[in-house]
């Protein structure tokens, strides 16, 4: 008994296109005074969370711990506003990639998906073709780089690239890159690939300012910017029909003391018709099921031979530590490379040469 | 004033063999020290690749039952014929379907199997005659006179590759062989589009390779419901009982599994493998109020709202940490003592016969209402045993679709045989192994050329020699799977395309091939300046002076001469 199935469904698959949501939310800093990006982080993973993403869909990587810092007055808290009125750590927080795990290596793996076999689910970005992807960066930043854990950087040129792989490989649908650092504007102006939009806290030039500090903790809560883009965000339920131009409308310069900026020329809809829950909510599609199958077999039982015969396995287990490997291990082969002192010896050598052929006196026959 | 000539003579010996040797050991040295890693890539058949033209042939049998042809139209037969249709998708990809129609007369014991008093039991006896191989169909073609077929279904499609047609009498038809042919080229055509692949089909499965908007609204939500080709998914059954104060439920998840679902999930084994495992969940609640509605006395779930019913329970769900394969999760809400019973209406308002719904690329969600198993005033807990026959067949039909077995509807004159036990028709599955064949090759090939491209353009990746192994053998793999498909040979073009997809996506997503590094231009000069330039000063300005020298001498030369 086949019956047609309901056609009006499908008038919900064209608005937007996506059947599931990811969100990869990144904090780049470390150290106490930097606590503000860790908190800019986790209110927008709770807003995430709040309109519905589950933890299987978000990549969190913070790079510093600050609920647990024993600077922390109150510990196994981060708040965002000041008086201490709203906790964004929670009790179900899930980091997937903390402390030193944040770098720029393991950031372009997750994009591109280029992990190694070891990697557990929970730790990679699963997306398809038909996902919509939000990706928040937050941290220091400058003309065209981001820093990574005060020692490396990441380059908007590298960031474009991994975008452009991450559409090769078809990884998302649409893709929402939302970055506040100081001179955000200038990460995304290297974008080349589709279905891209972006925005950031400032123009190239200015900084990103912080919003409020706390005297009890002793450091700015959070940057202006994800202030009032969490404020936005607060309002927002699952089903509501926000649109992306009033997301472009936060922290005017009034508010916000920087120039919020954005870039929708590669994204192929209008950003009018764009609603905030694509990309920060995860709205499922539904459809009836309007068939059944006749089954009439009667079920199977299953046969009992858990009794019968007892299975003896030879259980072997693998050496937990095999220290006779490691005492006796050889050094690994590396690559060959000349010994360090080989270019110096080169120039002494060329030098020496010159000097013993004209001798010092006749340098000026050389020069 | 010898002595310094013989010096100088020296001098200028030692600063052209040091530039000698700078130039003709030390720059090749540097060349090839610097110089990464990069193994061999068959580039030239790539590129070919990147052109794809693919032809995809099947073969169908036309079987005139008695009294369907004339005697001298039967003279002329065994002939076959081959059709072509070419379709250009875009200037990279063209398509041609071939269908090889070989028509001939029935044989005694076909003409008994089709005496059957019913088109089912016709088709089991059949059936049991000669079994089609993969990717073929055998159509036979029955007089007007059959009882075989009801009045007005001309049509009947069997479980496996059979169909029957009927057509109108001779003297309509016409004389000649070739005017019974024409007159049977277009209702062949439609049940073509019906039993083998289809346009349609083709190109949503070509989606990796062309984006467009396809014309009908169905197909588009077609292809984005179903799964994407993937070589292993995991099936997951999920009882949540939100009330176990009320209810105790029982389940024989084990026994239903085998008995229902490990059957389909057999048949589908070339196409892929799958993993099951089931959960029981308490104090899972739904998430969304149900409305009462007193007049039908039940609680109503809108359509509406059905959306929101799926996040807050995901998060409790949990996977295999394992695979990364997609999850299909089928979940059976048994709703609580309070909100029993529970129903579905569709957007029209109208209550939903199997009170179920599914989510594309998700799975399914069942509810399944229990206070009629008992009167109110029992000693709760209630021990309730889950008819699990009509709970399977609601998983099993979201499961087909969420495979992507397409149901669009068949022509009005067409009668459909139920799937049967297994859940699958045998036509059902040829059709969902040439478009997981396409969508694998269309896959497989982009994923191979833009690896190419990527590599071409990053100079600075090192290659190393298992991913030139990995790319040699998903393009021999897709040159053989192409070719198959070419033949007919379904089941071997599955194969050769999965391990084409598999070779590919272990190169492209091989960790090694991470490009990290960008040297913008005036770092790179701020790292050999310091290096090389001095060095090469002091020989370029002897060589200048030698230069000079000569010219000068010369210069002298042609004045003395003068």
């Amino acid at each position: 008994m086949l019956a047609i199935l309901l056609t009006d469904s499908a008038g919900q698959f064209f608005s937007s296109g996506h059947t599931n949501n990811w969100a990869v939310l990144v904090c780049t800093s470390r150290f106490w005074f930097n606590y503000r990006h860790v908190a800019n982080t986790l209110s927008v993973y709770r807003s995430v969370k709040r309109l519905g993403i589950p933890d299987s869909h978000i990549v969190l990587m913070l790079a510093d711990d600050m609920a647990c810092n024993h600077r922390n007055p109150k510990p196994a808290t981060v708040f965002s506003h000041k008086n201490m009125e709203l906790n964004v750590y929670g009790d179900d927080v899930e980091v997937d990639y903390r402390g030193y795990e944040v770098t720029v290596e393991n950031f372009l793996r997750v994009l591109t998906g280029r992990l190694p076999p070891s990697t557990p689910r929970s730790k990679r970005l699963l997306s398809d073709d038909r996902s919509n992807i939000l990706i928040y960066l937050t941290g220091h930043g400058g003309n065209g780089f981001l820093k990574f854990q005060d020692s490396e950087e990441i380059s908007n040129v590298e960031l474009a690239d991994a975008f452009e792989q991450m559409w090769q490989k078809r990884r998302y649908n649409e893709l929402l890159f939302i970055i506040d650092t100081c001179q955000g504007a200038s990460m995304y102006e290297r974008f080349y690939s589709p279905n891209l939009m972006a925005l950031a806290s400032s123009q190239v030039g200015e900084d990103s300012l912080s919003h409020q500090p706390d005297l009890a903790i002793g450091v700015h809560l959070m940057d202006r910017y994800t202030f009032y883009l969490l404020e936005f965000l607060e309002d927002i339920h699952p089903a509501s029909k926000t649109n992306m131009n009033d997301l472009f409308k936060v922290c005017p310069k009034s508010q916000c003391v920087s120039t919020p900026g954005h870039r929708t020329d590669l994204f192929l809809r209008d950003p009018g018709s764009v609603l905030i829950t694509d990309f920060f909510g995860s709205v499922r599609k539904i459809e009836i099921t309007m068939e059944t199958i006749n089954l009439t077999d009667p079920i199977k039982q299953m046969e009992e031979n858990s009794g019968n015969d007892v299975q003896t396995e030879n259980n072997t287990y693998v050496d937990q530590l095999p220290v006779s490997e490691i005492i006796h291990q050889k050094p690994k082969q590396r690559d060959w490379h000349p010994p360090d002192g080989f270019i110096l010896g080169l120039w002494t050598l060329i030098l020496l040469v010159f000097f013993k052929t004209y001798g010092v006196k006749h340098l000026k026959h050389v020069f | 004033m010898a002595v310094t000539e013989v010096e100088r003579r020296r001098g200028k010996l030692a600063a052209l063999s040091i530039a000698a040797m700078v130039i003709l050991v030390g720059v090749p040295l540097w060349w090839k020290t610097t110089q990464t890693y990069r193994a061999w890539l068959p580039v030239a058949q790539i590129n070919e690749l990147a052109k794809l033209q693919l032809q995809l042939s099947a073969d169908v049998e036309v079987v005139f039952a008695r009294g369907t042809a004339t005697p001298e139209q039967q003279k002329k037969v065994p002939v076959t014929q081959t059709q072509d249709e070419d379709h250009a998708v875009d200037e990279d990809t063209t398509l041609r379907y071939r269908h090889e129609t070989r028509y001939r007369t029935a044989t005694v014991m076909e003409e008994d199997a089709l005496k059957q008093p019913t088109a089912a039991e016709a088709d089991l006896s059949l059936h049991r005659l000669s079994e089609s191989p993969c990717g073929s169909l055998v159509i036979y073609v029955i007089p007007e006179s059959s009882s075989l077929l009801p009045e007005n279904v001309n049509v009947y499609i069997g479980q496996r590759r059979t169909a029957l047609l009927r057509i109108g009498a001779q003297m309509k038809v016409g004389k000649t062989l070739k005017q019974l042919l024409a007159h049977l080229e277009p209702r062949v055509k439609q049940i073509l589009q019906v039993m083998s692949f289809s346009h349609n089909d083709i190109t949503a499965a070509l989606s990796d390779r062309v984006r467009f908007s396809p014309d009908n609204k169905e197909s588009i939500a077609d292809s984005m419901r179903a799964f994407k080709s993937s070589p292993g998914y995991e099936i997951t059954f999920s009882l949540l009982n939100p009330d176990p104060k009320s209810h105790r439920l029982h389940w024989d998840i084990e026994g239903a599994v085998q008995t229902y679902i490990q059957p389909l999930l057999t048949k589908l084994s070339p196409v892929a493998n799958f993993s099951l495992d089931s959960q029981i969940l308490y104090y899972a609640m739904l998430g969304v109020n149900p409305r009462y509605d007193s007049s039908r006395s039940a609680y109503i779930l809108n359509a509406d709202s059905l959306a929101h019913v799926i996040n807050p329970v995901e998060a409790r769900l949990g996977s295999n940490a394992a695979s990364s394969n997609p999850v299909l999760n089928f979940l059976l809400y048994v709703p609580d003592a309070h909100h029993s019973p529970l129903y579905i209406h569709d957007h029209k308002k109208r209550e939903v016969q199997t009170n179920a719904f599914h989510s594309p690329r998700w799975g399914g969600i069942m509810v399944y209402n229990v206070n009629g198993f008992y009167q109110t005033g029992t000693n709760f807990p209630v021990d309730v045993n889950i008819n699990m026959a009509k709970v399977m067949g609601v998983f099993l039909a979201q499961l087909r679709l969420l495979l992507g077995v397409q149901s669009t509807a068949p022509p009005s004159s067409f009668q459909v045989a139920p799937c049967g036990s297994s859940g699958l028709a045998d036509w059902e599955l040829d059709r969902l192994m040439w478009s997981r064949s396409v969508e694998n090759v269309a896959t497989a090939t982009t994923t191979i050329t833009s690896l190419a491209q990527l590599l071409d353009q990053i100079g600075n990746i090192v290659i190393n020699d298992n991913i030139a192994q990995q790319v040699s053998s998903a393009v021999t793999s897709l040159q053989l799977a192409v070719a198959e498909l070419e033949v007919g040979n379904l089941g071997f073009a599955l194969q050769y395309s999965k391990e084409a997809i598999l070779a590919s996506e272990k190169a492209f997503f091989d960790p090694s091939l991470l490009h990290l590094l960008y040297f913008p231009d005036d770092q790179k000069f701020a790292i050999y300046i310091p290096l090389f330039l001095p060095m090469c000063v002091p020989i370029l300005l002897s060589l200048l002076k030698i230069v000079s020298e000569v010219r000068q001498r010369r210069r002298e030369k042609q004045a003395k001469k003068d």
